[in-house]
C-alpha cells in the first residue's frame, strides 16, 4: 500500500514536471503558431536567474516566484520585438531564427557563467515519509503548483479582458484587428507570458535539476513532443498529453529503469501522432481551451 | 543529351573535387588530412541534407539521427564481424530501415512540416539521452560494449575482404573524398530524373503533385529514405577520422549545425551546403581554439543573420545576383547593337523596317527582363 502511495506520487510528479516545463511552450504554439525553440533556453535562464538570485542573498522563493518570471517575461518581451514579430505567418523561418536565438543564449550565458555552474542551490523543505518510504516535500509543493498555474491560465483567459482579446486574436486575427484590437500588442503580450511561464518553471526546476549553460536541450524534447502530442487547445492538450505521456514514462520506469522510460514516452508519442495527427485535442475535447 | 547538359556543372565541380583529392596528399600535412577526412564526413552529412530539404522539402531537423545511427551500426557492426567490409552495408540499411521506420510514421500519418521538424529533433535527442545512459557492461550488443558516454572506439575501414589490412588515414582520406564525389553526382543525378523532379515538384506544390496523381506520401518516403542512407554513410566515415563514436553525435549541437550548413549554404543546390559544410567546419575549428567568443553565439548570430537577411543562402544568393548581372549586361550590348543599327534603317526610309527594329528591341529587353525572374524561379533546379 505505501509503495503504491510512493509510486504513485512518482508518476504524478512525472506528469506535474511534464505539464510545468510545457505548459509556457504550448501557451506561445497553441496562441501564436510559433513553435519556440529557444524555449529550453528560456527555462534555462529562469534557473540562472534563480541561481544568481539566491547567491546575491535574495530569499529563495522571491527568486523563484517573483524574480524568475519577471526577468524571463521580459526577455520574451525583448525577443518577440526583435526577432519574432518580423517573421509572423512564416512558420519555419520562426523556427529557424528561435533556433538561433537558442544557441546565442547557450552562447551567452556560457560565456558569462562558464560552462559549468559549481553553485547549486538545494531544494527547500525537508523529506516526507509515506509508511517506509519518502520523497521530497518539494516535489509534491510542485505538483501543487502546477495544478495552480494551469488553473491560473484558464481563469485568466477565460475571465479576464485580456484573455478574451487574447482568445479572439487567436481565433481570428483579421477580426479582432478590425474590431480594434491590436493584435501586434497581444502577440508581445502573448510571448511575454509564456516566457514568463517558462521562466517561472525552470526557476522552480532549478533546485531538482541544477543549472547547466546547455540544461536547455534536457527540456526541450519532452516539452516539445508533449506539446505536439497535446495538439492546438493549450490547456486541455498540455494536460491529457502530460498524463498520458507522463504516465507512460513513469509507469515504464517503474518497472524497467529510466532508460527504457523515456524511450517508452517517445514511441508512445509517435505511435499517436500516427493514430491522431493533430494531436489528442485534434480529435477530442476539440471546443476546449 | 538535356541530362548530359544539365549534368554539366555537376561534373564539372566533380572533377575538380578529384583533383584536390589526388593532389590534396601530396601537398598537405597528415594531420591536416585527418581533419580533412573529418570535415568531408560532415560535408556528406550536409549533402544528404541538402537533398532531403532543398529538394525533397522535408524540414529533417534530426539528419544527425541516421549519422549517428550510421556510425553506432558501423562500429558495432565491424567489431562483431571483424571487419569493415559488411560493416558499411549494414550503416547504411540501419539507417535507411530507421528513417523508412519513422518516414512511415510522419508522411503516412500526413504530419506537417514544422510538426515534422520537431518530432525529427526529438527523435535525436532522445537517442543523445538514451545512449548516453547506456554504460556499464549489460548493455552490449553482441562483443561490442556500448559504453554510455564514453562511446565506443571504432574500428579502422580495412580493405575489402581482407581483415587484415587496415587502411592508413591517406587512405581513409581518399575513400571519404571519393564517397563524396560519388554521393554528390549520385544526388545530382537523382535530382533529374522523374523521381527527383517529382519530389521537388511536391516540395512547390504538395497538393498539385497529388492531384497528378502522385502518391505523395512514397515519394517523400522514399527520398528521405535515401537521404538518410547518405547520412548513414557520413557518420561511417565520420567515426572513421574521429576514431570513436560517443552519443554527442545526437546532441543539440550537432542538430543544428547541420541545419546551419545547409542554410547557409542555400537550399535547392547540392555544392552549397558542401561548402557551408567545410567553411563553418573551419570556422567552428577556429572558434574552438580561442575563448572570447563562444562558438555557440557565433553560430547563434550567423543563423539569425541568415533567416532574417539571406534567407536562401549563399550560393544561390550569389547566383542570382550574377545572372542579374549578366542579363543587365546583354541588355546594354543590344541596346548598343541597336543604336547601331537604328540610323542605317532611318537612312533607308523604310517605315516599317524601322518599326520592326524597335519591336525586336523591345522583345529582346522584355526577354532579358524576364531572364533573372524566371532563372531565380527555376533556380532551385538547375543550379549546381
Amino acid at each position: 500500500m505505501d509503495l503504491v502511495a510512493a509510486v504513485g506520487l512518482q508518476i504524478l510528479y512525472g506528469i506535474a514536471n511534464l505539464a510545468l516545463i510545457s505548459l509556457g511552450l504550448a501557451i506561445i504554439f497553441g496562441m501564436m503558431r510559433v513553435i519556440n525553440l529557444a524555449h529550453g533556453e528560456f527555462l534555462m535562464l529562469g534557473g540562472y536567474t534563480v541561481v544568481v538570485a539566491a547567491n546575491a542573498g535574495v530569499n529563495l522563493w522571491i527568486a523563484m516566484l517573483v524574480l524568475a518570471p519577471l526577468v524571463v517575461g521580459v526577455i520574451g518581451v525583448v525577443v518577440e520585438r526583435l526577432l519574432i514579430r518580423w517573421l509572423y505567418g512564416r512558420m519555419i523561418d520562426t523556427l529557424l531564427a528561435t533556433w538561433g536565438l537558442s544557441l546565442l543564449f547557450i552562447g551567452l550565458v556560457t560565456s558569462i557563467f562558464g560552462a559549468s555552474t559549481a553553485t547549486t542551490i538545494s531544494p527547500p523543505l525537508g523529506v516526507i515519509s509515506i509508511g517506509e518510504y519518502t520523497s521530497s516535500a518539494y516535489e509534491l509543493l510542485l505538483i501543487g503548483i502546477t495544478a495552480a498555474l494551469g488553473i491560473a491560465v484558464f481563469l485568466a483567459l477565460k475571465l479576464t479582458n485580456l484573455g478574451l482579446v487574447a482568445r479572439g486574436t487567436m481565433q481570428n486575427a483579421e477580426m479582432a484587428s478590425a474590431l480594434g484590437v491590436s493584435t501586434s500588442r497581444v502577440y508581445m503580450i502573448t510571448f511575454g507570458v509564456g516566457a514568463a511561464i517558462s521562466g517561472l518553471a525552470g526557476g522552480l526546476l532549478a533546485p531538482v535539476t541544477g543549472v547547466l549553460p546547455t540544461i536547455g536541450a534536457v527540456y526541450i524534447a519532452k516539452a516539445f513532443i508533449t506539446v505536439i502530442s497535446g495538439g492546438a487547445a493549450i490547456l486541455a492538450g498540455t494536460a491529457s498529453a502530460s498524463v498520458l505521456l507522463g504516465g507512460v514514462n513513469g509507469i515504464a520506469a517503474f518497472l524497467t529503469g529510466p532508460t527504457i522510460g523515456e524511450v517508452a514516452l517517445l514511441v508512445t508519442a509517435i505511435v499517436l501522432l500516427r493514430l491522431m495527427p493533430r494531436g489528442i485535442t485534434g480529435r477530442f475535447f476539440r471546443k476546449s481551451l | 543529351m538535356t541530362l548530359a547538359r544539365d549534368l554539366r556543372g555537376s561534373l564539372v565541380i566533380a572533377v575538380i573535387g578529384v583533383l584536390f583529392m589526388l593532389a590534396a596528399p601530396s601537398v598537405l600535412e597528415l594531420f591536416t588530412i585527418i581533419n580533412l577526412t573529418t570535415a568531408i564526413a560532415l560535408s556528406l552529412l550536409a549533402l544528404s541534407l541538402a537533398l532531403v530539404w532543398g529538394y525533397g522539402g522535408i524540414l529533417c531537423f534530426g539528419q544527425t539521427a541516421f549519422f549517428g545511427i550510421g556510425a553506432y551500426a558501423y562500429t558495432i557492426a565491424a567489431i562483431n564481424f571483424g571487419g569493415s567490409t559488411w560493416a558499411i552495408l549494414v550503416a547504411v540499411l540501419v539507417a535507411v530501415a530507421f528513417a523508412a521506420a519513422i518516414g512511415y510514421v510522419m508522411f503516412y500519418g500526413r504530419v506537417s512540416d514544422v510538426y515534422l521538424a520537431v518530432i525529427t529533433l526529438t527523435v535525436t535527442l532522445i537517442l543523445y539521452s538514451l545512449l548516453r545512459r547506456t554504460s556499464g557492461p549489460d548493455y552490449k550488443i553482441g562483443k561490442s560494449l556500448l559504453g554510455g558516454f564514453n562511446g565506443i572506439t571504432s574500428p579502422p575501414l580495412n580493405l575489402p575482404w581482407d581483415a587484415s589490412f587496415v587502411l592508413f588515414p591517406e587512405h581513409v582520406f581518399y575513400v571519404a573524398m571519393a564517397a563524396l564525389i560519388l554521393a554528390y553526382v549520385f544526388t545530382g543525378w537523382l535530382t533529374r530524373t522523374h523521381f527527383g523532379r517529382v519530389c521537388v515538384s511536391i516540395r512547390e506544390n504538395e497538393l498539385r503533385a497529388e492531384l497528378l496523381g502522385y502518391d505523395v506520401r512514397l515519394y517523400k518516403l522514399g527520398i528521405f529514405a535515401v537521404g538518410a542512407g547518405l547520412a548513414g554513410l557520413a557518420g561511417v566515415l565520420f567515426c572513421n577520422g574521429v576514431g570513436r563514436v560517443t552519443p554527442d553525435v545526437f546532441n543539440l549541437y550537432n542538430a543544428s549545425l547541420t541545419i546551419i550548413w545547409v542554410i547557409v549554404g542555400g537550399r535547392g543546390t547540392l555544392i552549397g551546403p558542401i561548402l557551408g559544410a567545410l567553411g563553418l567546419f573551419y570556422l567552428t575549428s577556429a572558434l574552438g581554439t580561442q575563448s572570447m567568443v563562444h562558438t555557440n553565439l557565433v553560430l547563434g548570430i550567423i543563423l539569425v543573420v541568415f533567416v532574417l537577411g539571406v534567407p536562401k543562402g549563399v550560393i544561390p544568393t550569389v547566383a542570382d545576383w550574377m545572372a542579374a548581372r549578366r542579363s543587365r549586361r546583354a541588355l546594354r550590348a543590344r541596346e548598343r547593337r541597336m543604336r547601331l543599327r537604328r540610323p542605317r534603317g532611318g537612312a533607308r526610309g523604310d517605315g516599317a523596317g524601322g518599326g520592326r527594329g524597335i519591336g525586336r528591341g523591345t522583345e529582346a529587353k522584355m526577354g532579358a527582363e524576364a531572364g533573372p525572374g524566371t532563372s531565380a524561379g527555376v533556380g532551385a533546379g538547375p543550379a549546381a
